[in-house]
């Protein structure tokens, strides 16, 4: 497989990604606007927060006059980024203008695409390639919507929401192939899931951690063999 | 009020995003420690999958995205390109949603 080609696979992928990402932006621009809010409110938000599911999470509640609960209930849901940050600390370096800049463009998006990379010079270029994107494509969508409103559509109705969470799965897919990690990650999806009609946003997405546990069952085979961090995604194949 | 709340919102998210990233030099982590963050990075990528995937809100999300999101996960497995899988998730749910089913 040539590099050419695995550019050019990856800029589509990212494409497909960036489409969905810009239609999703538009419509949180014109639901804050809906919700009677200040133009510069979704704008600010998208730049300076820039996590889609706290912002829209945040923007209800900062409409329904409760800005206590926006601010909680939003940094509850983006404390994932903390376990995020560790696991891809390797790819921004050590160097602090990377590390300033790159903490910034974490999303699940970034993070998933440089895991499925296998080298590290890979991942580097892939989690900054994506995150640039994202934020580019996403602020633009927001702006968007502010100026068209209602115009944009319902993102529901383009199964948006079903576009997310399968490219997830297509990103973490080839880690799966790891015995302890789909066991931990098929664990914790469980957790998760199972939570979260008892729990509030975010909480049960962090005790998908709890997954963790399998690794310590009685049954476990001595942990002989270093476990492969990744493997190639099959996305970027033919 | 509003703009405060939203630097808060907006401090506090970076801080969280940037203190993992700058926590991993200050740990020293034994070699099965290390093993484990691209674990856990995984494990909640599949939470998120999943919840995002079932779930709308605290409440079952209906049949049509999880349709979607199923038919993408399938076609991942098969290793389908991902602009594939995203593609056919949206249009199965948009499908599904036109013809009436939630």
């Amino acid at each position: 497989m040539g590099t050419l080609y695995r550019t050019r696979a990856q800029f589509r992928d990212i494409g497909a990604l960036a489409a969905a990402t810009l239609a999703v932006g538009a419509s949180f621009g014109a639901i804050t606007i809906a919700y009677g809010l200040p133009a510069w409110v979704p704008v600010v938000m998208s730049v300076l927060i820039f996590a889609g599911g706290s912002q829209f999470l945040a923007v209800g509640l900062l409409a329904a006059g409760n800005p206590v609960a926006a601010v909680l209930a939003g940094l509850l849901l983006n404390a994932r980024h903390l376990p995020f940050g560790l696991a891809v600390a390797d790819v921004l370096g050590t160097r602090w203008r990377d590390r300033l800049v790159g903490a910034h463009i974490m999303t699940d998006e970034t993070v998933a695409f440089a895991l499925a990379e296998s080298s590290p010079q890979a991942r580097r270029r892939i989690y900054w390639l994506v995150g640039a994107t994202l934020f580019v494509v996403w602020n633009t969508g927001v702006v968007l919507g502010v100026l068209l409103g209602g115009a944009t559509g319902d993102p529901d109705a383009l199964g948006l929401d079903a576009a997310f969470p399968a490219g997830l799965i297509a990103l973490i897919l080839p880690s799966l192939r790891d015995r302890d990690t789909r066991l931990v990650a098929i664990a914790g999806a469980a957790v998760a899931v199972l939570l979260t009609p008892v729990l509030p946003a975010g909480l049960p997405v962090m005790c998908a951690l709890l997954g963790l546990l399998v690794l310590f069952r009685p049954t476990r085979r001595p942990p002989t063999r270093p476990a492969p961090t990744t493997v190639p995604a099959p996305a970027n194949q033919p | 009020m509003l703009i405060t709340a939203i630097l808060i919102l907006a401090a506090g998210t970076y801080a969280i995003r940037l203190s993992g990233v700058v926590l991993r030099d200050r740990l020293e982590l034994s070699e099965s420690l290390q093993r484990l963050l691209p674990m856990s990075a995984a494990a909640l990528l599949a939470a998120l999958a999943g919840t995002a995937a079932l779930m709308a809100g605290s409440e079952f999300a209906g049949f049509a995205r999880p349709a979607g999101v199923l038919a993408g996960g399938l076609l991942a497995w098969r290793k389908a390109p991902f602009v594939v899988v995203v593609v056919v998730a949206a249009a199965v749910t948009a499908l599904l949603r036109l013809a009436g089913v939630e």
